[in-house]
């Protein structure tokens, strides 16, 4: 099967999951957050289904197979460091996702519902992505210049 | 209000779990929509095509499952200024934090790897903290 095909249905299984859960709806994920308020538990059992097949699954294939299907090897995470880029980084998202209720992951299966709110997220996203890259990229770069 | 619904978060959770996966077993990649986006937004990663295609499968999925007649509770409850400045943020600190909920919070914490793990508690705390402030410190 065509490598993107497979990519594409992958996607389509990741989109549904996140539609059938709630995940793309952000007053769902803002009432799971309020807790003294409208809470909503829901997303533990998204966690918890999402965790229990991944755990599952991973232990099989990297027990099973040398390389997946259709790559010499598996790309796997190779940081190590828990430092400020992190630990920061991650606030910095949480704060976000407080603020909108979307995260990645749910706006962009979002995008196929067709609201201009998802959208509008989206672009932003995208353009915090662009700053956070450029940041990056002059941080690492020594100071004479 | 949002109806509680645990079997249908399970259910949609364990899709995503499928996802990841399948994503791992036949392309050996983290699901993780972060790293997956980014590689879309120039300068392109060298291996774009098969985001773009697994983005095209998110993004379609939710539409043909209404087509078929699902129905997908969706509503923003927030004003459009929240969503620029949360986006805005979300895109910095995902970047920076190296991932979001599908990258750190379900690979990641799948593979028990530490920098998931302090991420999403990170993620987590500071997300309750922020929907705890805006909507009953201050707008009580």
């Amino acid at each position: 099967m065509n490598k993107l095909v497979s990519a594409f249905l992958i996607g389509g299984v990741f989109g549904l999951g996140i539609a059938v859960s709630g995940m793309i709806n952000p007053a769902k994920v803002l009432n799971f957050f309020d807790i003294a308020g409208t809470w909503d538990p829901s997303l533990i059992f998204v966690m918890g289904g999402g965790l229990a097949v991944a755990f599952a699954g991973y232990r099989l294939i990297f027990r099973r197979r040398k390389a997946p299907l259709f790559e010499p090897s598996f790309a796997l995470p190779t940081k190590r460091a828990i430092d400020t880029e992190l630990v920061g980084g991650a606030a910095v998202f949480g704060i976000g996702w407080g603020i909108a209720g979307f995260c990645p992951g749910g706006a962009i299966p979002a995008l196929g519902l067709g609201y201009s709110q998802t959208a509008i997220f989206v672009a932003a996203v995208i353009a915090g992505i662009v700053v956070a890259r450029f940041a990056r990229a002059r941080l690492a770069q020594p100071a004479a210049a | 209000m949002t109806d509680f619904t645990p079997f249908q978060s399970l259910l949609g959770g364990a899709l995503i779990g499928l996802s990841a996966v399948l994503l791992m077993a036949l392309h050996g990649r983290i699901a993780g929509m972060t790293g997956i986006l980014t590689g879309v937004i120039p300068p392109l990663s060298p291996e774009w095509r098969w985001r773009a295609a697994f983005l095209a499968g998110a993004v379609a999925a939710p539409l043909l499952y209404q087509i078929v007649g699902g129905h997908i509770a969706f509503s923003v409850p927030v004003p459009t200024l929240a969503l620029v400045v949360g986006g805005f943020l979300v895109g910095i600190g995902v970047h920076f934090g190296g991932g979001c909920p599908s990258g750190h919070g379900i690979c990641g914490i799948a593979r028990l790897s530490p920098r998931s793990i302090v991420a999403v508690a990170t993620f987590m705390i500071a997300a309750f903290a922020t929907v705890f402030i805006i909507r009953h410190a201050i707008g009580g």
